[in-house]
């Protein structure tokens, strides 16, 4: 098999007691928008944070882009292209719109060490960023203070963030978390736009827009890996009903 | 010998004393998440409020148990006024706000007891030695503070380890906003908590008062003791305030004691003697330095914060 | 659209205009007082905007910032007591020794995170102290004095009071710039960006620590030179300058004046400077119509106020003077359309 672009091979995480992440093994080939599902506290993003870098898993491997990445700090995989948004909104909220893009995108064009030129006027910097805002269709809101954003918007504002960097691969944890219905389907629509673009791990629990978008499914319950396949058998899979979708799942 | 002996209980005294100010300062921070620069305020007010109580009275203890009983209703008072109001807020605000206080107690017993300071006698029921081994004496009084404070110890351990209040306060440690859901009187949970910080404070200011000095400031030289000892414990465990607030005790003790002459022996005579001053007392931050860049959250932290 | 003329900025062009001229008050009425007065004033705002780099717009709640006033300043009166009255030593050996410092306490303090951290810093200061406090031969506990004030080979004589303010007020108008500069930069932005959300920056891709680090080094030097000059106004350092109170003393001024702000910190150094000058005098006056025999002393408990009025300011004027005045900008704006409305 060609080589994956994210390969997880057996990843654990405790937490005293708590198995988080039970030898979790799955791969995600260039292109494929993946999507992780599971009941509350199955451990998603617990496995997100262990992918992205904010938590380092106890035993396991997890391979990127052809390199070991299972010990390498986040902000180094931020550079090697992983990107990740965040299941609860994590902004900077004092800032602007446009700043906290440009500060994604700052990290990603060299080193930050210049003490004297205004970093507000470096067109570089300001255009990829408007960029990205356009993309996800907060142009118009470029100027206005995070703090100020509806909830809708900061979900969008978390993906153009992730987006700025440039990434391979982006680990989009809950993007629709307390979206309307209205907002929900727009998201989708976004989602789908960028499923060609960038490889993708989607965590969510609105199992509409998996089953819409997803190449394949993973399954997650208790931190354990119990169903991965593509779409439909996922949805035909017992075990999987009967942890998670239910009896008249009919989706 | 003789020197080795008494320097260990010295250091056992001294450590024994900084628990006392450490427990509180560190089941303050622990459960209410609250930086209190202010607490070596409530350890001069205990010397104060002790040294006036005996002039009054007449007896070392009745003035030590009105002493603590003032330092208490101080505590409390501050907590309701003051700190009610810093909960919840970031530690800046802590800092800043508490430092406000430590200016104004100043003030405050400037106002009361003037600038001078005060003296408190050893009581003369305990104002001799004992031999505890053979050829070795050690002054009742010191050992007096030992006892005390083992028994406060093992009161605490008792307090938060097998009653209902201590189960709460374990539970606080771990996750303030679920013992708020069990229905538990939080606001009276947190003046108590406060208040047995202050008393605490008071007993080892008002015991240290007879060795050392009742004056203004006093408090400001201890806290950073304290807080180090916190912060080498885990914040927020009594049990590694103990362990800490010894190990404090003892080197800081042993420390300025031997060190000096330790160093004489690696260094010569005239370096040793410019360094060891200063060295001994670094020692104590060198410690606390070294443990915080090995575990970074102390040796004992408490909880999931 | 007001432009640049709000109160804020007047205020602080006000500031500005009496600090340049105020030499030519003293001249005037002869109230040799006041230069002494604000010279340590505008020193000590040096300090606070230092502090303020690092606490105002990184977050980092440093309580142990007095130390580099203490190690310039100490630096610079070893010198001079063996013997090296040069400035042209004397300071570049303060910055020297104060980014030293920074880079030994940053690199072992900025590892742990919030109360640790200030713990740990204070800790270091505290270790200043002592070793200022224990070495004899630089007067330990009774402090060294300065024989002579920093020789600039003539070409700049400190020991006039004059010279010696404009010196002081020239570097802190250039650290002021400096610290401008670095907020707007590509480096201020990280600095910004650490104190809103660290998680997220490291997520984004940035490496936080090694920018904390410059941060607080840059911070440290600046305060450093600070204790250069402060050595040379007192020609006399102790390490008192050094204990863990005067830190907060420099907190109070940040805060107090403005967290994140150009200015704030030096209306913050007037602010409590001029407090601890006129407060005792003012309460005195207050309390003289009632009972004028306790008068004066009632003025010697002003701290009595200072306590209580930091805790108000702590909770309900977080912004700090700069704060006030720009709310107060805002009154006036909205005041102003309202009426040609």
């Amino acid at each position: 098999m060609a080589d994956a672009l994210l390969h997880v091979a057996g990843l654990c995480k405790r937490f005293g007691g708590i198995v988080a992440t039970d030898d979790v093994t799955f791969e995600v080939p260039d292109g494929e928008l993946h999507a992780i599902i599971g009941p509350n506290g199955a451990g998603k993003t617990t496995l997100i944070a262990q992918l992205s870098g904010q938590l380092t898993a106890d035993t396991g491997r997890i391979r990127f882009a052809g390199g070991d990445i299972t010990r390498v700090p986040a902000w180094r995989r931020s550079h090697l292209g992983l990107a990740r948004s965040f299941q609860i909104t994590s902004l900077f909220l004092d800032l602007s719109v446009l700043d906290n893009v440009a500060l994604a995108v700052q990290a990603h064009a060299g080193h930050s060490f210049r003490f004297w030129r205004n970093a507000r006027l470096e067109t570089g910097l300001r255009q990829a960023a408007r960029d990205a805002l356009e993309a996800v269709g907060l142009g118009h809101r470029a100027e206005a203070r995070a703090s100020l954003l509806s909830h809708g918007e900061h979900r969008l504002l978390e993906l153009a963030m992730a987006l700025a960097g440039k990434p391979r691969m982006l680990l989009l944890d809950e993007p629709m978390a307390g979206l309307g219905p209205d907002e929900s389907a727009r998201m989708v629509e976004m989602l789908a736009s960028l499923k060609r673009r960038y490889t993708i791990l989607l965590v969510e629990h609105d199992m509409e827009a998996v089953f819409a978008l997803a190449d394949r499914i993973t399954v997650l319950v208790y931190g354990r890996v119990i169903a991965n396949g593509a779409p439909d058998a996922i949805r035909a899979d017992a075990q999987v009903r009967d942890a998670y979708l239910g009896e008249d799942a009919d989706v | 010998m003789t020197l080795f002996v008494e320097q260990c209980l010295n250091g056992l005294q001294f450590g024994l004393l900084l628990f006392l100010l450490a427990a509180g300062l560190t089941l303050v921070f622990g459960i209410m998440d609250l930086v209190n620069l202010a607490h070596g305020s409530l350890y001069m007010l205990g010397a104060y409020f002790a040294a006036t109580f005996t002039a009054w009275t007449g007896s070392f203890v009745f003035g030590a148990v009105l002493a603590i009983a003032a330092t208490l209703l101080v505590g409390m008072a501050v907590e309701v006024i003051a700190m009610r109001r810093l909960y919840g807020r970031d530690h800046l605000d802590h800092v800043l706000g508490t430092f406000g206080l430590i200016l104004f107690f100043d003030e405050l017993v400037r106002l009361i007891w003037g600038p001078g300071g005060r003296s408190l006698a050893v009581p003369p029921w305990l104002n001799h030695s004992v031999a505890i081994l053979p050829g070795i004496e050690y002054p009742a009084y010191r050992l007096a503070i030992i006892v005390v404070t083992l028994a406060v110890a093992a009161f605490l351990y008792v307090l938060v380890m097998r009653t209902r209040i201590g189960m709460l306060i374990r539970a606080g440690a771990s996750n303030r906003e679920m013992v708020g859901a069990l229905g538990v009187n939080i606001k009276l949970l947190y003046t108590l908590i406060f208040g047995l910080g202050a008393a605490l404070a008071g007993l080892a200011g008002l015991m240290q008062a007879p060795i050392l000095t009742v004056q203004i400031g006093m408090g400001e030289n201890i806290l950073i003791l304290a807080f180090v000892i916190t912060v080498i414990g885990g914040i927020g465990s009594i049990r590694g305030a103990f362990v800490a607030a010894l190990l404090v005790g003892f080197i800081d003790t042993m420390g300025r004691s031997f060190f000096p002459q330790l160093l004489g022996d690696l260094l010569g005579r005239q370096a040793a003697s410019t360094a060891a001053p200063a060295l001994s007392s670094m020692l104590i931050y060198i410690l606390m330095a070294a443990i915080l860049v090995v575990k970074p959250q102390g040796l004992f932290p408490a909880g999931s914060r | 659209m007001t432009g640049a003329l709000t109160l804020r900025n007047l205020t602080i062009a006000a500031l500005v205009l009496v600090l340049a001229l105020l030499p030519l008050y003293v001249a005037l009425t002869g109230d040799r007082f006041m230069l002494t007065l604000f010279t340590r004033i505008v020193i000590l705002a040096m300090a606070a905007v230092s502090l303020n780099l690092i606490l105002g717009y990184a977050g980092l709640m440093s309580f142990g910032h007095a130390a580099y006033l203490g190690i310039g300043g100490y630096t610079v009166a070893i010198l001079c007591f063996e013997g090296v009255p040069s400035a042209f030593v004397q300071w570049p050996a303060a910055l020297a020794t104060s980014a030293l410092f920074a880079l030994i306490v940053g690199a072992l303090s900025l590892r742990t995170r919030g109360v640790y951290f200030i713990m740990i810093t204070l800790a270091f200061a505290q270790m200043a102290y002592y070793l200022a406090s224990g070495t004899a031969r630089y007067g330990g506990d009774d402090g060294l004095s300065l024989e002579s004030r920093s020789g600039f080979a003539g070409l700049i004589n400190l020991s006039n009071k004059t010279t010696f303010y404009y010196v002081c007020l020239v570097l802190l108008f250039a650290s002021i710039v400096l610290v401008w500069r670095l907020t707007n930069s590509r480096f201020g932005m990280v600095l910004q960006g650490v104190r809103s959300n660290e998680a997220r920056m490291r997520a984004i891709g940035f490496p936080t620590f090694r920018y904390k680090l410059a941060g607080f080094v840059i911070a440290g030097t600046m305060c450093g030179l600070a204790g250069a000059l402060i050595a040379n106004h007192t020609d006399f350092v102790s390490p008192a300058m050094m204990f863990w109170t005067r830190s907060g003393d420099l907190i109070v001024m940040v805060v107090l004046g403005g967290m994140g702000t150009l200015f704030g910190p030096v209306f913050g150094a007037l602010a409590l400077l001029f407090l601890e000058q006129f407060l005792p005098a003012a309460i005195s006056a207050v309390v003289h119509p009632f009972d004028p025999a306790s008068a004066a002393r009632a003025g010697e408990f002003w701290q009595i106020v200072l306590g209580p009025l930091l805790l108000v300011v702590v909770l309900f004027a977080r912004g700090g003077i700069d704060g006030l005045l720009g709310a107060l900008s805002d009154r006036i704006q909205r005041a102003r359309k309202g009426g040609h409305g």
